[in-house]
């Protein structure tokens, strides 16, 4: 599950790490009335930005021809404007697709003077199987450009997750940022809280970027974090009730809300060959091979390793609710599951939603024989395939013809 | 021989009076594994029934293990639960623990492996089908069967398998043996982003088993550790290796089912795991209905 950024901060600070003040409004009077008390509280520029699940947003364009999705403002009447332009409209970012996401909050907040731009982020390191800290003096670029050009440029330290992030390792990195006098210990601090944040909120991704110097109201410099990018583990939601009230439904796409309903496991794709296949892996792999042979998958979809007829139906809907989808492959290796069962669900749902595009079935394993009589005296209009390949070429076939 | 569990292999059962964990208990016990214990916490003095055989169920993992002689585990306890009955199981000095629970937290995995460390217990899983060392008889029963795999599919022989994905191994051992080819031991290890025992671990563990005479390696996008048993193998392999790795079409950043199957950052996609295998010599299959035949072409 993934955070908007007003959330990832609200979780940050409240461990130590400082961010710009500021709050997230839905109106565009809010946001003037945010704005004003911020102007009065000393702050002489005032940034607002769209609250969405994509980056690039500072680049991006609305619908309506507005550009940038974050923006400076020196004045309330700016701010109320900018925000009346950006809420209840569709921002297009490079990570949004051309679809686009429909902004409708604003993150309102100080924008002090910045005069350095790094970067860091807590995530789990899969070799070490520990967590790890990474910073970097390019801050505000993106970081995988980074690492790709200038792989000595990203410093990173493991974590011993018995101890947490330890004080010397924070300086350690303060100190390979740049970072001096003062700073380092203020770097130490807000890298604590950083560790502090991933580890309380089972986190699999924080990300600050950019962690800026900027110019402090007493003049000495500080440390503000001015972007923040936070993912969760699903798998550990049921145990922070105050995450999952974060969730934000308007953010993920319908088919694979309704897919979560069912305890499917779908996704969606841009190609016109969907497919519907128990087990993770032979889903990938069922995708793989209807491209090998020349077509393109509608989706990933997995029914888990115990589908029920019900299910199958469901899993039926949600794929044809796409309409580019041409063409369906069922794969099913029911190892324990029963394949009459399979082929039962399979002949229900294709009467049910009167199905009129080419499927293709292939059914392997427990009680299969039982399965294949059921779809060939069905009456429907079923191809079968007797392997996957052969499945595979039969429904790139169908949906070319 | 065979890796990790022969048919003499005593195994107890975490969580066995659960649905899940009782029905896969039935089905190992009808391969003819030697299930000798169970563990429910608070069910302690029960017996699990089945079939004619009695199965006594203990409240603690070490009880089970001084009672009945079990070695090895296998967990089939919910999410929320399952690293502590990982770590109560190496606390009581099992060989081999095979956690088959899928939705365990990453950070609690991460735990796990820290304690995990300097001890003899090796873990399989968690988020995995299991392992299966064939038997003898009709459709390989008298084996060790331990977790979640369909034993019939299964014939006594000389391939190792090992997979991150349950369904990707069933088609990998079903084409084995639909071509009168049989296996010496299965491995499911799980597709979670932390898990117990590597590609490498297995891959090491077949090419020192005198019965096996070739392998089958499965991966998928996300993690190196099919470009690390890649590496090992270019250097060590004594045993042709084929294999496949599937997600070449998932989208960067989507989760695709399994929680570790992620290309992130530009790392872990099909792509680069495919050229280290290439580079390590390992047949790939250019699609998932090859797998057995890639392998079979190269012995």
């Amino acid at each position: 599950m993934n955070l908007h950024e007003f959330q990832a901060k609200q979780l940050l600070a409240q461990r130590g790490v400082p961010v710009p003040a500021g709050e997230v409004c839905e109106s565009a009077d809010a946001a003037r009335k945010i704005a004003e008390d911020l102007f009065a509280k000393g702050e002489t520029v005032v940034v607002i930005k769209a609250q969405i699940h994509a980056g690039g947003r500072g680049k991006g364009t609305f619908k309506n021809g507005f550009q940038g999705g974050v923006k400076l403002c020196r004045s309330a009447a700016e701010v109320f404007e900018k925000a009346q332009a950006m809420l209840g409209n569709v921002l297009v970012t490079k990570q949004t697709g051309p679809e686009g996401r429909l902004v409708s909050k604003l993150l309102v907040a100080g924008a002090p003077t910045i005069k350095r731009e790094l970067y860091c982020a807590v995530l789990l390191d899969r070799a070490a199987a520990r967590p790890v800290v990474m910073a970097s003096t390019e801050g505000g670029m993106d970081i995988e450009q980074v690492a790709a050009d200038h792989p000595e440029k990203i410093i990173r330290e493991i974590i011993d997750p018995a101890l947490g992030l330890l004080p010397f390792q924070g300086r350690k990195l303060a100190a390979a940022l740049g970072l001096q006098g003062g700073l380092i210990a203020a770097g130490a601090k807000l890298l604590a809280g950083l560790y502090k944040t991933w580890w309380e909120c089972d986190a699999t991704l924080i990300e600050i970027n950019p962690l800026c110097v900027v110019a402090g109201k007493d003049g000495q410099p500080s440390l503000l974090a001015i972007d923040a990018k936070m993912s969760l583990d699903d798998n550990a939601l049921y145990r922070h009730s105050d995450l999952q009230a974060m969730r934000d439904l308007s953010e993920e796409a319908p088919l694979e809300i309704q897919a979560g309903k069912f305890n499917l496991n779908y996704i969606k794709l841009d190609g016109s060959i969907a497919c519907l296949v128990n087990g993770a892996g032979l889903a990938m792999a069922t995708m793989d091979i209807i491209q090998h042979y020349g077509g393109r998958p509608a989706n990933f979809l997995d029914v888990g390793g115990g589908a029920s007829q019900e299910q199958v139906a469901a899993a039926f809907k949600i794929i044809l609710s796409d309409p580019h989808v041409e063409g369906i492959l069922v794969n099913i290796f029911g190892g324990i599951m029963d394949c009459n069962v399979i082929a039962k669900g399979i002949v229900g749902a294709v009467r049910e939603t009167g199905l009129q595009l080419p499927l293709v079935v292939r059914l392997e394993g427990n009680n299969v024989l039982a399965g294949r009589k059921t779809l060939a005296e069905s009456g429907v209009a079923i191809i079968t395939g007797d392997s996957m390949s052969d499945a595979a070429q039969k429904v790139v076939k169908a949906v070319a013809e | 021989m065979s890796i990790l569990v022969q048919p003499d292999t005593k195994v107890l059962v975490q969580g066995i009076t659960g649905s899940f964990g009782a029905r896969h208990t039935q089905l190992s016990l009808d391969y003819g594994t030697r299930i000798v214990a169970g563990v429910t916490p608070g069910k302690g003095g029960q017996v699990f029934e089945h079939a004619g055989q009695k199965i006594p169920i203990f409240d603690i993992v070490g009880e089970a293990a001084r009672h009945t002689g079990a070695t090895v585990s296998a967990i089939f306890v919910p999410p929320p639960f399952a690293s502590d009955a990982i770590l109560e199981a190496a606390d009581a000095g099992l060989d081999l623990v095979v956690c088959i629970t899928e939705g365990i937290p990453v950070n609690d995995m991460v735990k796990v492996k820290e304690a995990l460390r300097g001890r003899t217990t090796r873990l399989i899983g968690p988020n995995c089908p299991g392992v299966v060392t064939p038997g003898q008889g009709q459709d390989s029963s008298g084996g060790c069967r331990i977790g979640i795999a369909p034993g019939y599919i299964h014939k006594k022989g000389h391939i190792g398998v090992v997979s991150r994905s349950g369904t990707l191994t069933y088609e990998a051992v079903w084409q084995l043996t639909c071509r009168g080819v049989g296996q010496s031991t299965c491995v499911g290890i799980g597709g979670d982003p932390v898990n117990g025992t590597s590609h490498l671990d297995i891959i090491q563990m077949f090419n020192d088993d005198p019965e096996t005479h070739g392998i089958i390696m499965i991966g998928e996008i996300g993690g190196s550790a099919e470009e690390e048993a890649a590496a090992w193998i270019q250097k060590n392999g004594r045993k042709p290796v084929a294999g496949f790795i599937a997600g070449a079409t998932a989208p960067p950043g989507r989760r695709m089912g399994h929680a570790g199957a992620i290309v992130s950052g530009g790392k872990g996609t099909a792509a680069a795991k495919i050229e280290a295998f290439r580079q390590a010599g390992i047949g790939i299959a250019a699609t998932p209905s090859e797998m057995a035949a890639t392998l079979l072409k190269m012995m």
